[in-house]
């Protein structure tokens, strides 16, 4: 039992990161029905920025901020610079899709040649050794912090999205563009700040993924499709289904590593998207869609 | 452009005289490169046209059928990993590509499966999520994978009097040229035109007498026997075979080759190949600047060219063929 409870504990703390990665995937789908493919390479640029940063010994949290402020950029002028006249020139859904593996590429490359393919530690205010006791549960000071972070920026998403005016601008635009647009929202403009938070949620997750692991130009691969998965466990097209289909995907895997077998947890988050594609495609929270051929 | 007046002139592979001449040089020039070229271009050279087998079974899923796959690496992975183990027991190497071809072309009715119910993204996610598992159980599996020291696989010794080098070279050209002929006599077939129709409106092929399930899963099938096929001559042409060599950055190549190439075009599916294979060639000493070059190439391609490196051959050919006119 207390085996069961170590491990549900340590699968919430990697289940929260899922979360905001698959927050930010299942973002930027609802509102434009892009795959984002760059979403992780986007996130490994911001982190190896908060690297330069630390490494120029600039306080922690400026350093921080700069990268989450540069990860958004990123995003941001990808929306503006690439998909927008990819947009004029009437590109279909699935160019647009492969527009973002085009800008994967690019950031990865760049990534490599500047920041070097060797794995380097990232430090971090949080230490990965120092251990809470929580009854017969250990819990390290850093996934107590991812935890934290998680659900503290689940929440403040959540208010964002559905207490303020650009979040109703938000939801207007990605349930009916033509429609939002007619209303005089502005919709390239709130389009282009859902893809700026969605990559400040997966910057933020890079951050609190790079000290657990090295950090090299491909440290966010593994984690963007395990992303992936929980996003479509969720249901791509819902927020909740997001997070809470991080949560379960951590849990899921943590449970499977240590009651089956290690090699199968890394084989988990593919078999589950798998799974769900076959018997349920909206994914747990998503609404029903229809399409038989 | 052209206007056709019967079948068998729509059958025919070339249809104009000149064209029959260019194509004629071009094949001649081919058979005689061991003669002239550098032995490094001769080897590129072989490496194209292994590359450009896969390339253009994924055309004919991506680029004719219109369905997205991301699980080519596990399809090569598959095939190298089946012709390895039976060139093992000692199986000829025809029976092995066969083999080969074939038990990606099984797993590739099964990742064809989802491919019925689900759509442009979703298909890509769940294909993905095949390549990224086979991978890791390609990685975990000693007996799959061959261990730690990797598959070795004896390579052909070269016949008629020929070096190792242009044997390899005659080889892979035949086989490059056998599989060329053969999508475009798939093209050009009732499955070639289904596929198509499939691709432009799925309901109105539907409609129209093309059974979807059925189309859709050769077309999956078809794809991945190529890539199988693809997978073994690699390990054939290696002579070594890790799983490593089969991440999911093998898959992202195949698929910038048929985007850059071109959509839908043969020509453009061999274009693409050497492209994806010249590209690290050139920029051996910036390894990391590759998949960028990959990338602004996309980017450009789909804004500005969206037929891909075919699109600005056949403008150009247009132009000449019209001049003066415009």
């Amino acid at each position: 039992m207390t085996l069961f409870l170590q491990y549900l504990v340590s699968g919430l703390a990697t289940g929260s990161i899922y979360a905001l990665v698959a927050l930010g995937l299942a973002l930027i789908y609802r509102s434009t029905r892009i795959l984002n493919f760059a979403h992780g390479d986007i996130t490994t640029a911001g982190t190896f920025m908060a690297l330069t940063l630390l490494s120029l010994n600039l306080p922690w949290a400026l350093a921080f901020l700069i990268a989450i402020i540069f990860g958004s950029g990123l995003a941001m002028a990808f929306y503006f610079c690439v998909l927008v006249p990819a947009q004029r020139r009437e590109a279909t859904h699935l160019g647009q899709i492969i527009l973002t593996l085009g800008l994967g590429l690019i950031l990865q490359g760049l990534v490599a040649y500047f920041g070097g393919t060797v794995p380097q530690s990232f430090p971090f205010p949080l230490s990965d050794i120092k251990i809470y006791n929580l009854g017969q549960v250990v819990v390290s000071e850093l996934s107590l912090g991812t935890f934290f972070i998680g659900l503290l920026a689940c929440l403040l998403f959540y208010l964002l999205v559905q207490k303020t005016r650009i979040g109703l601008a938000m939801r207007a635009t990605s349930e009916n563009l033509p429609a939002a647009q007619t209303m005089g929202i502005p919709t390239r403009k709130v389009l282009a700040f859902s893809w700026g938070l969605a990559a400040l949620l997966g910057v933020i997750a890079g951050l609190f993924l790079a000290p657990a692991l090295l950090l090299d130009p491909f440290f966010m691969l593994e984690p963007f499709l395990k992303g992936f998965a929980a996003a479509i466990l969720g249901g791509l097209n819902s927020l909740p289904g997001a997070i809470v289909g991080g949560l379960i995907l951590g849990v899921a895997e943590s449970l499977a590593g240590g009651f089956i077998s290690v090699a199968f947890k890394n084989t988990m988050a593919f078999v589950i998207i798998i799974l769900v594609l076959l018997f349920r495609p909206e994914g747990l929270l998503g609404k029903e869609f229809k399409e038989r051929v | 452009m052209d206007l056709i007046e019967s079948y068998a002139e729509e059958l025919q592979l070339i249809r104009r005289p000149w064209t029959r001449v260019w194509v004629g040089i071009l094949l001649v020039a081919l058979l005689l490169l061991p003669w002239y070229a550098q032995d490094s271009w001769i080897y590129i050279a072989t490496v194209i046209f292994i590359y450009s087998v896969g390339a253009l079974g994924q055309n004919l899923l991506i680029g004719y059928t219109g369905q997205i796959s991301f699980a080519q690496s596990a399809f090569l992975a598959i095939g190298a990993f089946t012709f390895g183990h039976l060139a093992r027991f000692g199986i000829p190497w025809p029976l092995g590509l066969l083999a080969a071809g074939v038990s990606a072309g099984l797993f590739g009715l099964v990742v064809g499966i989802p491919s019925l119910r689900l759509k442009g993204p979703y298909l890509a996610i769940a294909t993905l999520g095949f390549g990224v598992a086979a991978y890791q159980v390609f990685v975990n599996s000693e007996t799959l994978s061959g261990g730690r020291m990797g598959l070795i696989i004896t390579k052909l010794s070269p016949l008629f009097g020929l070096s190792q080098l242009s044997f390899n070279y005659y080889f892979y050209f035949f086989i490059a040229l056998f599989f060329t002929l053969l999508t475009y006599n798939i093209i050009s077939s009732y499955m070639g035109r289904a596929f198509i129709a499939v691709r432009d409106n799925d309901i109105a092929a539907e409609v129209s007498g093309v059974n979807l399930t059925r189309y859709k899963l050769i077309s999956f099938a078809i794809s991945s026997f190529y890539t199988g096929v693809q997978g073994g001559l690699y390990g054939l042409f290696t002579g070594y075979l890790e799983p490593n060599m089969f991440t999911f950055m093998e898959s992202v190549t195949l698929f910038v080759a048929v985007i850059i190439g071109g959509l839908a075009s043969i020509e453009g599916s061999i274009f693409g190949a050497a492209f994806v294979i010249l590209v690290p060639q050139i920029l051996s000493d910036y390894k990391e600047m590759v998949p960028v070059v990959y990338g602004v190439t996309i980017l450009l391609v789909l804004i500005f060219q969206p037929l891909g490196l075919y699109g600005m051959w056949f403008k150009t050919r247009l132009y000449f063929r019209n001049w003066p006119f415009r």
